[in-house]
């Protein structure tokens, strides 16, 4: 059921799987959904939210009240499709305006088959989840509603994110490239683990080659592109599960290729370093997080959007299978690790965004820093 | 790498009086930077000329000079305390301006005093259009974003008008460098608008430079706040988006926060354009604020603007996310680092972040253009507006909505009852920007308009048109309901519906609407101002209502006091006001209390979270107070609500709040009657044996004449049920009451005119006094320096009173506890009296603090408003006398021989207004009060203190040069012996003809100049206004004539003010102006901080 609930009064659901329960009306699609219940902090950006694959299997509340005001456009998404599995907003435009938009964000949930629902206190439901952790929702509207009980019951029955391997479900099944943009000065191989489409963007704006590969990408893969470095993306689910990518990132590492990641991939170099990761009781996401790069003490506000970190010590050296590794950026709202870097070898990681979209440009020198790695090892 | 070790003490310069376009707000960001400064162990020393702040009180600096803010004042303050470091970016541009004046003129070099919080160069960078053009096209080379406007400077008006022809013509803007508030300019549609916008922006910029520029009227309007610190740390701390397209100055313009209609992608490229300019133009450390006009078409992005400071879009910015801009841009000048400051709200992440918000906020203006009728209201690039208010949603109706009750004007909130009008007459009047014009779109939407129709005439962006139409739609189902289910009004208070607007739709009371929707369960919860939409919990209760799901008022112990703010400043009610609430917070919080403030100013103290424990920052409405108290009943006990502080708001809710079963401490609504209803107060007078001018009330002309006639001329007339002086004038003859009365709108059989003697050649006396019951603290006694007839806001005074005797004192004594005690106060009260030959007539009596409390407390070391919310509570004067609170002996009324002469004097907005035909407005002072602030000038004796206030004011009172004196027939007496003195003082003296006859005849030389009529003589001698505007008169003296003959003189007065010399329109203030001339001529005018004059009143007090 893909009808648009625009203008129309069709009363939805939210149940919590602790039971609490919000009221409201449709938004975008009719019909059920179920996720991780997550909220994002972000007031711009939504377009790239919803189309960012990291939020596959996941609820997004949005706590920006005012949500659709600059419709759809065809630039801004972050991939082909919405993936949020559901979409919360409180007070959603009948209006769009922008000279970009091409139709309404309502309209474009529908079409997509998105169940959403608006109306609804979602300052006390951000304040909920922040208290009691990210946790399973489901929203059910007009046909789906049922008793509050029934559709508890089935809220607890829906699968876990801890566990969920789901990067292959949002990766790319066939390889691809993107070109440089200008003079092509570098090849790097990507493995998409859900990437965004900023980011091989910003890669091809540095005159690198991105030959964005499957998830499923073996070592061979990676090297039958004969890269300058490898790139290991973001992407969604639980970063214990990716024994795959590790073991491919294990290659990488011994080959001493220069190697960055973003996300998903940080978790992996977490995990390949001998580091364990964990899930964070409510999760970054937003686009206003103050994380410092230890190694210039500059403070730089970066786009997150993570529900699991590594857990490495942040004031020592470590000693890993590759050499000394450090923690080189770390979260100043709680701490929590932002960044990894290897001392003796080419490789470095952070947790956030530095391809922004949406958010904040600070971080973008990291790409440069990629590059300057591939550089010195050519040199 | 914490704070700078090297630094002992810094000066902070404040901002001088309120004007327009520089506000309370920089008594707030001040007020914060001087606490965050002792915090820090510095000493601070801190000039400021504005007695009404709180900055300015003695604690919050450890020296504070209540002194002119010019180079001269400010270099004797330096030479005395010799501080390590001045901080110029907290007190607007007068501050800015007066340390770069200091730097250039080497001052600061030679105490060696370092400038913090921003360099000379950067200043310049972001003030300097030319240079702040090339900073522009330095960014776009290294981001290929941002863009200047075409423009040209221009330094002639031959380089004006050569200028529209290289921009591509008509129209063009014309802005003046370095002047506040943009003051001067304006758009200009053809050459007769550009001579005269150019002309005088020439003029007011102190570079003799304007700057023309193409026009992008109608292009969508955006500003960010940004801070830095010296690791090149850098945060946008808010994005603002103006609902007036560009056109309007952002200070008269309806702001949003965050901006609504910008994809990620836009608001990246003036974020990063934003950086790049912070970074370009070299401020150092501190905040910056950038304006920036996007075309809608397609995204073009125009850098309009920087400023390289703490300004009023900081700290609305500041209120609109709880992210203290002022605070941290003092810790940051003195050494600390974005990352090293705490989040005060959540008190466990860093400054080094940006604000998210998950509510949205509107400011809206509040215009006093009713004060200046002959005063153009078309809003343009000088701002116009003298307050603003400030509401919080958790979206746009609810806060819009909000912010328009907000202003507490007839008319602000939007009307669904009756005729709309004509659709195509509204739509073309929407064109215009203007006060209220947002009331003219929504009539047009009720005539009919279309979305598209509206954002032709209008230009404002679709979706905020469209929010409008969601509005207009509840409105209709409000009224086609069959009946008020509690859906349908929940959705209605979702997008800000007041109870008052529903029951106009309904046809209904207020108040049965209310019961309906209490009955329902209808009512609003308390979210928190965060910084972080939730992600982190908030230490701090700075709370606004919404009609949404879950409250976060949390419940406490100790009993709370409610004190009810002032609302938007405007002319009558401005920080005076707000400065007696802030010291009602501390007093009660010192006493025991949980002080909860109510307010909806974002300019003031007051709203600062740190000010009380809990803040509400909500309308001061009869609905939303009532909520207030409501929700403050179920999370604790609450004492009471104070109303007496905040002037004629909460005072106009006493009664109401009442009979709602609210407690009201302090004086009771009952006695607040007594002393505003005239009969009420007649009768108290009557009792007292106290005499008042005659009076009378009439609603014909024939019945005002025959009241007149028993009275005698001149009578003062004025419609009954006015605030400020609105509307009242005096009448010398029969003539002028028929025309006056024929004129009134507003008098009606139900709304008489009030007719009054008019005290002639009377002392106008102020008084302000506690009393609690028993025992009556008389505060101060002030003097007029302007005879009766000028509005008491508009009046100097002088305090103690320099020509009463302990006769005069003793008789206001007894006059002001008879009638405190008659009316019932608890708390303060303020007097007028009119001494008029041997009589002491009252004028009137207002049960509550009064405009000039903060002076009189500044001026006898007293805080009466502290000591007014304790009597509120319950204490006595005895027992505030007894814990130190009030002295132990003694009060205002007698202060040792030797006390310091405070002089308090109003400053006026003349330069802000031009009627439609572009001229400036008349500065004549009368009954209806027209100034927007005042200074003080203090000091040992009254000559020093009058020239001191003055200069604070106006500039410096010359000491030599030429005056040019013309005076009414009434007046020519008096004038003699000033003149006299002029003369003495080596002044030339120019006159017109009968001006200079009755000089002669008393052997005073002056010169005969032309009148303005007589035009310029065959010699080419110039005319009186030609040479004012030739910069060759030092000093102006012109009274008007009464009736008729004013335009004479207007002329004289308005181009006095284009070239900013000294107009006396008195002859009172002349003879004051002599006296501060001769303090002047005789040298040695010094400096002395609040601190020592206290020291010494309470030494002689002891």
């Amino acid at each position: 059921m893909t009808t648009s609930t625009r203008g129309t009064k069709v009363p939805a659901v939210l149940v919590l799987e602790d039971g609490r329960t919000f009221r409201g009306r449709a938004y975008g699609a009719v019909g059920e959904t179920f996720g991780e219940a997550v909220f994002s902090t972000g007031m711009t950006g939504y377009q790239e939210t919803l189309t960012d694959p990291s939020y596959h299997r996941q609820v997004v509340v949005m706590t920006a009240p005012h949500v659709g005001n600059t419709g759809v456009n065809d630039e801004d998404p972050e991939s082909k499709k919405i993936w949020v599995s559901g979409y919360v907003v409180r007070d959603p435009a009948r209006v769009p305006s922008s000279w970009r938009s091409r139709r309404t964000l309502d309209d474009e949930l529908a079409a997509q088959g998105v169940v959403g629902i608006s109306g609804i206190d979602t300052r006390a439901l951000t304040r909920h989840l922040r208290e009691r952790g990210a946790m399973r929702v489901g929203i059910f509207s007009g046909e789906a509603i049922a008793d509050d009980a029934s559709l508890l019951a089935r809220v607890q029955d829906a699968p876990r994110m801890e566990g969920a391997d789901l990067a292959a479900e949002v990766a790319t099944k066939e390889a691809y490239v993107v070109p440089a943009i200008g003079e092509k000065k570098f090849t790097v191989a990507a493995v998409d683990l859900g990437i965004k489409g900023m980011t091989p963007h910003r890669m091809a704006e540095r005159g690198i080659e991105v030959h964005v590969l499957p998830a499923t990408a073996t070592a061979d893969d990676v090297y039958a592109v004969d890269p300058d470095g490898v790139f290991f993306s973001n992407g969604p689910g639980d970063p214990a599960t990716a024994d795959g990518p590790v073991s491919v990132m294990r290659a990488v590492l011994e080959r001493g290729t220069p190697l960055f990641g973003i996300c998903f991939g940080n978790q992996i170099l977490g995990r390949a370093l001998g580091f364990g990761t964990y899930k964070l009781k409510y999760g970054h996401r937003g686009i206003n997080q103050p994380v410092q790069d230890r190694t210039t003490g500059k403070v730089e506000v970066t786009a997150h959007n993570h529900g699991f970190a590594v857990d490495a010590p942040l004031d020592t050296v470590s000693d890993t299978p590759y050499g000394r590794a450090e923690v080189s950026h770390v979260c100043l709202n709680d701490n929590v690790v932002e960044g990894l870097q290897l001392l003796d070898q080419p490789a470095f990681s952070v947790q956030y965004h530095p391809e922004a979209a949406a958010g904040p440009h600070d971080a973008a020198y990291l790409f440069d820093r990629f590059v300057s790695l591939m550089e010195a090892e050519r040199a | 790498m914490p704070k700078r070790t090297d630094i002992q003490s810094v000066l902070v310069i404040g901002s001088g009086p309120i004007v327009i376009g520089q506000a309370a707000e920089f008594d707030y960001s001040g007020t914060q930077a001087c606490r965050v400064l002792k915090s820090e162990g510095l000493r601070v020393i801190l000039v400021n000329s504005n007695p009404a702040t709180i900055m300015t009180d003695p604690e919050i600096a450890d020296a504070t000079y209540v002194e002119p803010i010019t180079p001269e004042f400010v270099e004797k303050i330096i030479a005395k305390e010799r501080p390590d470091a001045l901080l110029p970016t907290l007190g607007g541009q007068t501050a800015l301006n007066t340390a770069i004046s200091m730097h250039e003129q080497g001052v600061l070099e030679k105490y060696g005093v370092e400038l913090i919080g921003a360099n000379v160069e950067a200043i310049h960078k972001g003030e300097d259009r030319d240079l702040f053009k090339g900073v522009v096209e330095a960014v776009r080379a290294k981001i290929g974003h941002g863009e200047s406007a075409r423009s040209v400077i221009c330094h002639s008006m031959d380089d004006v008008l050569k200028g529209v022809e290289t921009l591509g013509g008509y129209p063009v803007v014309v802005r003046p460098s370095f002047t506040m508030g943009g003051a001067g300019s304006g758009f200009a549609h053809d050459e007769e608008e550009l001579r005269r916008i150019a002309g005088q922006g020439l003029t007011l910029s102190p570079t003799t430079e304007v700057l023309l520029e193409e026009s992008i009227l109608g292009w969508k309007e955006y500003e960010l706040e940004l801070m830095r610190d010296k690791h090149d740390n850098v945060v946008v701390v808010c994005s603002i988006e103006n609902f007036d397209p560009m056109g309007v100055h952002t200070g008269d313009s309806i702001t949003v926060a965050p901006a609504m209609t910008l994809t990620d992608r836009e608001y990246q490229i003036l974020r990063d354009v934003g950086i790049a300019i912070i970074r370009e133009v070299g401020v150092d450390t501190g905040g910056c604020n950038i304006q920036f006009a996007v075309n809608p078409e397609d995204g073009r992005v125009i850098v309009i603007e920087m400023n390289p400071r703490v300004s009023r879009s900081s700290a609305l910015a500041s209120k609109a996310t709880g992210f203290p801009i002022a605070k941290i841009a003092a810790r940051l000048a003195v050494g600390y680092t974005l990352d090293e400051i705490p989040n005060d709200i959540t008190e466990k992440t860093p400054a080094s972040f940006e604000p998210t918000l998950d509510y949205v906020v509107v400011k809206a203006p509040r215009f006093a253009f009713e004060k200046f009728p002959s005063a153009d209201s078309t809003l343009t690039t000088t701002m116009k507006s003298v307050g603003e208010a400030m509401a919080i949603g958790r979206n746009f109706t609810e806060a819009l909505q909000k912010a328009l009750r907000s202003l507490e004007k007839k008319g602000s909130q939007f009307a669904f009852t009756g005729e709309p009008g004509d659709k195509d007459e509204l739509l073309r009047a929407a064109v215009r920007p203007t006060d209220g014009r947002i009331n003219t779109v929504m009539q047009a939407i009720r005539a009919g308009a279309t979305p598209r129709e509206v954002f032709d005439f209008t230009k404002i962006d679709p979706w905020f048109v469209d929010q409008l139409f969601l509005i207009k739609e509840i409105a209709d189902e409000l009224a086609a309901a069959e009946k008020l289910g509690p859906e349908l009004l929940a959705d209605a208070k979702r997008h800000g519906f007041s109870d008052a607007q529903i029951a106009e739709i309904r046809g209904l009371r207020e108040d049965v609407v209310r019961e309906v929707r209490h009955a329902l369960g209808v009512r609003p919860v308390y979210k928190t101002v965060d910084t972080c939409a939730a992600e982190f919990a908030a230490k701090t209760p700075y709370f606004y209502s919404s009609y949404d799901e879950e409250s976060e008022v949390a419940p406490r112990e100790r009993p709370a006091v409610i004190i009810l703010g002032s609302g938007p400043n405007r002319i009558g009610q401005g920080i005076e006001f707000d400065y007696s609430c802030v010291h009602a917070s501390f007093a009660l919080s010192d006493a025991g209390y949980e002080t909860v403030m109510v307010n909806c100013n974002p300019e003031t103290v007051s709203t600062d979270y740190d000010t009380s424990h809990r803040l509400y920052f909500e309308p001061l409405t009869l609905e939303d107070v009532l909520e207030i108290v409501h929700a403050e009943t179920l999370a604790g006990p609450v004492a009471g609500v104070v109303v007496q502080l905040g002037g004629q708001t909460p005072l106009g809710l006493a009664q109401a709040l009442k009979d709602n079963g609210v407690p009201v401490v302090g004086t009771p609504p009952e006695a607040i009657h007594a002393a505003e209803d005239r009969g009420a107060f007649g009768q108290v007078l009557a009792e007292a044996g106290l005499p008042a001018p005659k009076h009378g009330t009439a609603t014909t002309f024939a019945g005002a004449k025959a009241i007149a006639d028993e009275i005698g001329y001149p009578v003062l007339v004025r419609p009954s049920y006015v605030l400020g002086g609105r509307g009242m004038e005096i009448v010398y003859d029969e003539a002028r009451l028929e025309a006056y009365i024929a004129e009134s709108t507003e008098i009606s059989p139900t709304r008489p005119v009030l007719v009054d003697r008019f005290l002639d050649d009377a002392i106008e006396i102020d008084v302000d006094a506690l009393y609690d019951g028993t025992e009556l603290y008389l505060g101060g006694v002030m003097e007029h320096i302007e005879e009766a007839g000028i509005h008491s806001g508009d009046s100097a005074c002088a305090l103690p009173p320099i020509t009463l005797g302990g006769f005069d004192i003793k008789r206001l004594r007894a006059s002001t506890e008879a009638i405190a005690k008659g009316v019932g106060v608890r708390g303060l009260i303020n007097i007028q009296f009119a001494m008029a030959g041997d009589i002491l007539y009252v004028l009137e009596a207002n049960p509550r603090a009064s405009r000039t409390v903060p002076f009189t407390s500044k001026a006898t070391a007293v805080p009466l408003a502290k000591a007014a919310a304790r009597i509120s509570l319950g204490a006595t004067i005895a027992e505030l006398r007894a814990e130190g609170l009030l002295p132990r002996n003694g009060d205002g009324g007698t202060l040792p021989l030797d006390a310091p002469i405070s002089v308090k004097e109003a400053v006026m907005p003349w330069s802000r207004f031009r009627d439609v035909h572009g001229r400036g407005v008349d500065t004549v002072l009368g009954p209806e009060m027209r100034s927007t602030g005042e200074v003080m000038g203090i000091d040992a004796v009254f000559g020093t203190a009058y020239a001191k206030s003055q200069a604070g004011a106006y500039g410096p009172l010359p000491t030599k040069g030429r005056a040019f004196i013309s005076v009414a027939n009434r007046d020519k007496r008096s004038m003699i012996f000033p003149a006299r003195e002029l003369v003495a003082h080596g002044f030339e003296l120019l006159a017109t003809s009968g001006t200079a006859e009755v000089l002669k005849r008393n052997g005073i030389n002056a010169t005969v100049v032309r009148k303005q009529s007589e035009g310029e003589g065959p010699g080419g001698e110039k005319t009186i206004v030609r040479l004012i505007h030739d910069g060759e008169v030092d000093l102006i003296v012109n009274t008007p004539y009464g009736t008729g003959g004013r335009l004479d003189g207007y002329e004289i007065r308005t181009a006095a003010v284009a070239r900013g010399v000294p107009c006396l329109t008195t002859v009172q203030a002349l003879a004051a102006a002599v006296q501060g001339i001769d303090a002047l001529n005789h040298g040695g005018v010094g400096v002395r901080s609040l601190q020592e004059h206290a020291q010494h009143l309470i030494a002689a007090r002891d």
